[in-house]
């Protein structure tokens, strides 16, 4: 007869029953006993156990002994198949309860209230790849998370968890459609929230790391925004018209839209995709967006004889005789520096006619946007466009600002994109602090863009 | 196109919820003041439309929340958080008598919430909606199993929870249309019960065999549920709707195999000659046939068939011998079983046996007999088939909608507080070995 489950709370003993079928043991009613336990284990339940990467959620414990040290863990197998966990320390209160939303946790990955720490706060195992970051390429399928309870803080990995449930964390809101781009050139995917339409459109790009990273364009559209995930480091451009004219297509591949409002089109970008966002903004005879948000902003735009993409290029090369801090990562933040101090450098930002919103960290060690802002902000401020300027700076805050929840990367491996070398980039910001970044930022830039593209000035009232 | 229009925003969280949870539904920039009419549409399984409606009025700050704010008229009116779901009824010009079942329950019910500019009552298929959003509802949580069941002739489905587990267990049975049914389940399994959904009418055995089922085959679907290793064998329950109270009551008090933690009898009665099979306690039901009443509609009122409920101790199930705790759900608008009768003197039965400390009663005025889970659209009536009668008769269920899907939730969180007291609540284990 086995021996199927043992609990060991740390206050108890070790609990453990096995009991013999109630009739006659034959050898196929022995075949098929199976060991029983007496013990209850506690109950946990996450709500919604299905969310949106966005959304809250609360963990709870019960049916716990009162006082009783657990650790709450969650754990994610990415993609790339490298496991991230992360777990706080508690203890259960009077009517053994832990509340995640509620308590504090005593050590772990995070500590104190931190009602999202489980998501926020996530790290690579022990043992794994260095230097790596969790992107899901994938968005029509969820972020699976397993949330588990065990016995005691330290070593808590030993044993089997004494419950666990699982949470569904999504890009795409249900009704949502994915469709691939190719035409006129350009690639990408749009995203179109249900119902109707007419709706705001937005052009959504990353930074320098290339590849098509769908996610951030998959949760515009779950927020109402028909958005337009664009690719644009793939491509070998000769000359400027040519890229410039491959960003205005995309563009109005959204406003030509039979769901999209034409005049409400914005641009979203990341590091290198803020650059074309205010370089359009600023420059483009053929495309007027409504807003532009600009995360981790870049306004490095020498001489106009090359492509954003080639700028690029040139760059990275000029960056290999970057800094690199006594853990072998690279830091740009200094070199880039050099570039834009210089004046005929940078992108004439006070050409820019609409909303701009910058959202940029103070401890950006990849590029170094808290110059970039100043410089914006002065140069806006100079053409009498200081009124259009909207902007958030958070301490601590690294260059990769992402939606909230994502866990925060201060360093990762980073494909260079000509020499195909393999650096480990630093990005900057600290875990809480960054994360927090995150969260304010994101509800900030969905309001922004909620006030200009779905409620501008020119809405008439009619009687 | 209106630019007004355009920008009025709609958004439904969460956006994927299991049935059981409520929604905040929210209307934004609209104009201040302005009528808009707020709708769901789903499209079930077997290819019926349902809708349901609210009239709203925008605020001063142009936004409707369904949660706070009364729809004025429509399916229904007041501050109703969830009553796009519980109204919904099948789109004029339907087939009568219909009712909404989900037989895939691995998939989720969509559900299309749309608004309206002005207050519509009719045609919304040729109205364009100012904004719609899909919202899903799930009988299964992530990371619940559903496990086909079909050893020692069982035809069953396990659902179990996520998580290693031990989790205490649940027979769940519903009435006399047979089939197997899972939702309920399913559902009881996102809350932490391994639920065994049992077909104990319409078996394959039955099916192959013509005869019917017997204790044995409820005794092995508790051994089989006792003996998986992610069950706490010391702890299952047993619900059962309609003739599933029945058998629960049958299994409960007589069974020598069966021994249960908890009990839960919606819409049933104890009324049945107490040693008769499963056959003999149908046939029984079936004599009385002849006392179906019909009321102005022709639908057919099932709930004399037991009445006057009997004084002759070998006509009840004693429930004077029942050991563990039982939970009564009763409508009292049920017309298709005497329900609220039955409870009154099972009531008696126990006061008198000294056990009535184990009984609770929870009785709803103007509930009817399919006590669901919470936000199922009420059906008053619909056509049903039971397995003894071949043809399919207009059935009389009862209840009004709005106490009906009142009760409904009220009856669902009390069962989960019922259950989950009575199969998580021992944390002081005794320890016994038979090594």
């Amino acid at each position: 007869m086995s021996v199927l489950r043992c609990f060991s709370f740390s206050r108890g003993a070790l609990w453990c029953v096995t009991r013999p079928h109630l009739q006659e043991c034959t050898p196929t009613s022995r075949r098929l006993l199976s060991a029983m336990t007496q013990v209850v284990p506690p109950i946990l339940s996450v709500t919604p156990c299905r969310a949106l990467v966005d959304e809250k959620f609360k963990v709870l414990v019960e049916n716990l002994p009162p006082g009783c040290p657990v650790t709450v863990r969650s754990l994610h197998h990415s993609e790339d198949k490298d496991d991230w966990e992360a777990y706080g320390h508690y203890v259960s209160d009077h009517s053994g309860v832990v509340s995640v939303s509620e308590d504090l946790s005593y050590g772990g990955t995070y500590t104190g209230k931190e009602p999202m720490g489980l998501l926020w706060s996530m790290r690579p195992v022990p043992g794994s790849r260095p230097g790596l970051r969790l992107r899901k390429m994938n968005v029509c399928t969820p972020m699976l998370v397993t949330i588990s309870v065990h016995s005691g803080h330290e070593g808590f990995r030993d044993q089997a968890p004494l419950a666990s449930v699982l949470t569904e964390r999504w890009y795409m809101a249900p009704g949502i459609r994915r469709i691939n781009i190719n035409e006129q050139g350009v690639q990408g995917t749009l995203f179109i929230p249900p119902g109707p339409g007419p709706f705001p459109g937005l052009l959504d790009m990353w930074g320098g790391g290339g590849g098509l990273l769908e996610s951030r364009a998959a949760l515009l559209a779950s927020h109402g925004y028909v958005s337009l995930a664009l690719d644009y480091l793939g491509f070998d451009q000769e000359s400027e018209n040519l890229e410039f004219k491959y960003f205005e297509t995309a563009f109005n591949i959204i406003k030509d839209h039979p769901q999209v409002m034409p005049d409400r089109v914005g641009i979203f970008g990341l590091s290198l995709g803020s650059l074309v966002a205010v370089t359009l903004a600023a420059y483009s005879t053929i495309v007027k967006p409504c807003c532009i948000v600009c995360i981790s902003c870049n306004h490095y735009y020498p001489a106009r004889g090359s492509t954003v993409t080639s700028k690029f290029e040139g760059v990275t090369r000029q960056l290999s005789k970057a800094r690199v801090n006594e853990d072998n990562q690279v830091i740009w933040k200094d070199v880039a520096l050099e570039f834009i101090t210089d004046p005929s450098n940078i992108a004439e930002v006070g050409r820019i006619n609409c909303p701009t919103l910058l959202v940029n960290g103070c401890d950006d060690q990849n590029w170094p946007t808290v110059e970039t802002a100043e410089d914006v902000a002065r140069l806006m401020r100079e053409a009498g466009k200081e009124h259009l300027l909207s902007r958030l700076a958070y301490p601590d805050t690294g260059h990769l600002i992402e939606p909230p929840f994502s866990p925060h990367f201060r360093a990762t491996t980073f494909v260079m994109r000509s020499s195909k070398e393999k650096v480990i980039l630093l990005w900057g910001g600290q875990t809480k602090p960054h994360s927090d970044a995150q969260e304010d930022s994101w509800r900030k830039i969905l309001s922004f863009l909620q006030f200009h593209l779905y409620c501008g000035p020119n809405l008439k009232a009619k009687i | 196109m209106d630019r007004k229009q355009c920008c009025v925003k709609l958004s439904v969280q969460p956006s994927r919820g299991l049935m059981d949870e409520k929604f905040i539904v929210l209307v934004q920039n609209a104009l201040p003041g302005s009528q808009l009419t707020i709708r769901a549409l789903h499209q079930c399984e077997d290819g019926h439309s349902w809708e349901a409606f609210g009239h709203y009025t925008a605020d001063t700050t142009g936004t409707i929340d369904v949660s706070e704010d009364p729809s004025i008229r429509g399916t229904y009116s007041g501050v109703e958080q969830m009553g796009l779901l519980w109204s919904l009824r099948p789109i004029p010009g339907s087939k009568p008598g219909l009712r909404m079942r989900k037989k895939n329950i691995q998939t989720p019910m969509e559900v299309t919430i749309s608004v309206y500019q002005g207050h519509q009552t009719e045609g919304f298929a040729d109205l364009v909606p100012l904004s719609g959003v899909v919202v899903e509802r799930w009988y299964m949580a992530p990371g619940v199993r559903r496990i086909p069941v079909t050893e020692g002739g069982l035809t069953a489905t396990l659902f179990l929870p996520s998580g290693p587990g031990p989790f205490p267990g649940l027979l769940d049975l519903w009435g006399g249309g047979g089939q197997l049914v899972e939702y309920r389940a399913a559902l009881l399994a996102s809350h932490g019960f391994a639920s065994m959904a049992i077909d104990y009418l319409t078996s394959k055995f039955t099916m192959e065999t013509g005869k019917m089922v017997d204790n044995q085959y409820f005794e092995t679907a508790y051994r089989v549920l006792q003996q998986h290793p992610q069950v706490c064998g010391s702890k299952i329950a047993m619900i059962g709707l309609s003739f599933g109270t029945s058998m629960t009551l049958k299994m409960a008090i007589y069974s020598e195999v069966i021994k249960l933690s908890a009990a839960v009898c919606i819409s049933g009665s104890h009324v049945q000659p107490v040693e008769g099979s499963v056959e003999e306690i149908m046939g029984f039901f079936q004599k009385n046939a002849g006392k179906t009443r019909f009321n102005e509609k022709n639908e057919a009122i099932w709930r004399d068939l037991l009445l006057p409920i009997p004084t002759d101790p070998s006509l009840k199930a004693d429930v004077g011998r029942l050991q563990c705790p039982l939970l009564l759900v009763v409508g009292e608008d049920d017309q298709n079983w005497p329900a609220q009768e039955s409870a009154l003197d099972i009531k008696e039965m126990m006061a008198r046996a000294g056990n009535s400390h184990l009984l609770t009663v929870l009785s709803y005025p103007n509930a009817g007999h399919l006590i669901e889970p919470p936000y199922t659209p009420h059906a008053r009536s619909s056509t049903f088939k039971t397995v003894e009668i071949q043809e399919k008769v207009m059935c009389l269920w009862g209840g009004q909608t709005v106490e009906h899907s009142r009760a409904q939730e009220d009856a669902w969180k009390k069962i989960l507080f019922f259950l989950r007291e009575n199969l998580y609540g021992d944390r002081n284990p005794t320890l016994f070995s038979h090594l």
